[in-house]
């Protein structure tokens, strides 16, 4: 037995100097703290909590296995946030993918003035979204809003936007395009600028018109910026908050509570702890299967230039 | 026959050459007409703010009002303690930035460059924390950060966000790439660890370093969910809280007022984005984050 202690330790003198050691572990110190109180602890203590009814300001927390979890997936609630969720990720995302493409394609011809342009479209993606909540809240102002007003203008019948159920999620899906497409746009642009130009030489050698170009040399090499910005987007858009918080409060009966407002209110408005963990931990796995899904299943068809 | 005819007409130099100026001139109307929408919600947001109460609510809107109402500013501090609000969204942010620049940096080093039992599985722990979104830690944080009396104060906005495993691994990488030469030759010298990151490591390191500021100071800056969740007293809220919470006293009726306050939060990022533009938009390339 101390033999065993004195080889090991014997062995470990071989391979490591004490004092780098030391000096590595005081180095990696500040890290591991924090991480430890504020993400190791959090997600255990989350997963614990979700298994527990407890309420804020109460003393006692009584065990109650998957109940929680069996009230939420019984509850058309529920199902209704994590439908919201989704309308508000599938509404956006191919949208913003198509216009931010078309964007850095044009952007990317190199012609004089892009820079301003580029700042244009970047503006929204800088300011907050608390601040551009406000500034589409008042956009969408039934009486005298500009949205109405262009709706007036095109002839089309006005809207309550924010106020009706049917109109709020395209409301803060229109608003969350705007905001994110500068971001995809400059990956975008990024992407376009790894592609060699000598593939294009080549096909138009070869006689290939400009849409042949795009769909057998710019489409495929863009694959894996295009599956990047995917993963970002849809991750992004399932933490949505700070607008439905601001401009719609989870209504007009319920049709922008999503996912994220769902869990601020179950935990910080009504203060049902054990019911708030549990929708964090289902976040938490769509989170997860989403990133394992895209990575094992789509990541082999994304071509990579040069193997 | 007329394929042909079409592909000698289409080969001419003149219509080669016009129809590549009709292609650019097609390219800077879209281009154009979609910057018009971009910038739209912004000129909106200032020309509000500089309308007088009966021409905010007129209709059709006029762009330009009719005589420039300042007063919106003065109301909006007024109404609510922007100062504050701006001394506390600033000093939030740059502590962040600095912490965690010092943090990841002393982890990064250790990670790069030390050997010592554990570190597979530290870099493992590490790598985890990037799969751990903040929302999800948001109850038990909460209550962390209670326990320790936190809430509230300057502290719970600041201290769960110094530490970043993405800023390890970028500065991991950097330092990587910094030949071990230089170090043994500082260790003749006589130069310590502490030293030597701080006095080679570090400066070669500075392109990385930058980015990584610029990401951390400006996502700290826009957060909402977390200083909102974590201060309740007027004098801890940033200036989006602040902002959010202007909104709720006002009612939506004072709009001038309202969009005067939205330009103060939102010109300061603005001004700092547009002085920092090209580096901000290298390095979003370079690191991949941001959003």
């Amino acid at each position: 037995m101390l033999a065993g202690v004195k080889r090991t330790v014997w062995l470990l003198r071989k391979r490591y100097r004490w004092d780098e050691v030391l000096s590595a572990y005081l180095f990696l110190s500040p890290s591991v703290v924090v991480f430890s109180l504020f993400m190791y602890f959090p997600i255990l203590y989350t997963l614990y909590l979700s298994l527990h009814r407890w309420r804020l300001g109460k003393m006692s927390r009584t065990f109650v296995g998957l109940h929680n979890y069996q009230v939420l997936i019984t509850s058309s609630e529920f199902w209704e946030v994590l439908r919201n969720s989704f309308y508000y990720a599938l509404g956006s995302i191919p949208l913003n993918m198509a216009i931010a493409l078309a964007i850095a394609l044009l952007l990317n011809r190199k012609l004089r003035g892009m820079a301003v342009f580029r700042t244009a479209y970047f503006l929204p993606t800088i300011t907050s979204t608390a601040a551009m909540a406000v500034v589409w809240l008042w956009i969408y102002h039934p009486d005298f809003g500009l949205a109405n007003w262009l709706l007036d203008i095109i002839g089309l019948p006005r809207l309550r936007w924010l106020s009706d159920p049917r109109w709020a999620m395209p409301a803060l899906i229109i608003m969350g395009i705007w905001k994110g497409l500068g971001y995809n746009i400059v990956i975008y642009l990024a992407g376009l600028q790894n592609i060699p130009q000598h593939l294009y030489e080549a096909a138009r050698i070869d006689g290939a018109d400009s849409w042949a170009c795009f769909r057998y040399i710019t489409w495929p090499l863009l694959t894996p910026t295009s599956f990047f910005i995917l993963i970002i987007a849809v991750i992004n858009s399932l933490k949505a908050f700070a607008q439905m918080h601001i401009m719609t409060e989870g209504g007009p009966l319920n049709s922008t509570t999503v996912i994220v407002y769902y869990l601020y209110e179950q935990g910080f408005k009504f203060f049902n702890l054990g019911c708030a963990s549990a929708v964090a931990c289902v976040l938490f796995a769509i989170l997860l299967a989403l990133t394992v899904i895209q990575f094992k299943v789509l990541s082999p068809r994304v071509h990579y230039l040069g193997g | 026959m007329y394929a042909n005819a079409l592909a000698s007409w289409r080969g001419h130099p003149f219509v080669r050459r016009f129809s590549r100026t009709l292609g650019e001139v097609m390219a800077y109307v879209i281009l154009a007409v979609g910057a018009i929408v971009m910038v739209l919600p912004f000129v909106w947001m200032i020309s509000t703010s500089l309308k007088e109460a009966g021409e905010v609510f007129s209709y059709p809107p006029k762009l330009i009002p009719s005589h420039l109402a300042f007063h919106n500013y003065v109301d909006a501090w007024r109404a609510a303690p922007f100062g504050r609000y701006f001394f506390n969204s600033l000093f939030v942010a740059t502590s962040v930035t600095l912490g965690q620049l010092i943090s990841c940096s002393l982890a990064a080093y250790a990670f790069a460059r030390m050997n010592f039992p554990g570190k597979a599985l530290l870099f493992t722990a590490f790598l985890s924390t990037l799969m751990i979104p903040r929302q999800i830690t948001l109850i038990p944080s909460f209550l962390v950060l209670r326990e320790l009396h936190w809430l509230d104060t300057y502290y719970a906005l600041i201290v769960p966000f110094i530490a970043s495993a993405f800023g390890t691994f970028m500065l991991r990488q950097t330092f990587m790439s910094i030949p071990r030469e230089l170090e043994d030759a500082a260790k003749l010298d006589g130069c310590s660890r502490l030293g030597f990151l701080w006095r080679v490591m570090l400066p070669l390191s500075r392109p990385t370093l930058a980015s990584l500021a610029l990401f951390t100071f400006m996502g700290n800056w826009n957060s909402y969910l977390w200083p909102l969740i974590m201060t309740n007293s007027q004098k801890m809220r940033t200036l989006q809280i602040g902002l959010r919470f202007l909104v709720c006293q006002e009612g939506g009726t004072n709009w001038g007022m309202l969009m005067a306050a939205t330009v103060v939060v939102s010109i300061p990022i603005l001004i700092f984005y547009l002085f920092v533009q090209k580096q901000f938009v290298e390095s979003l390339t370079f690191t991949g984050i941001g959003g």
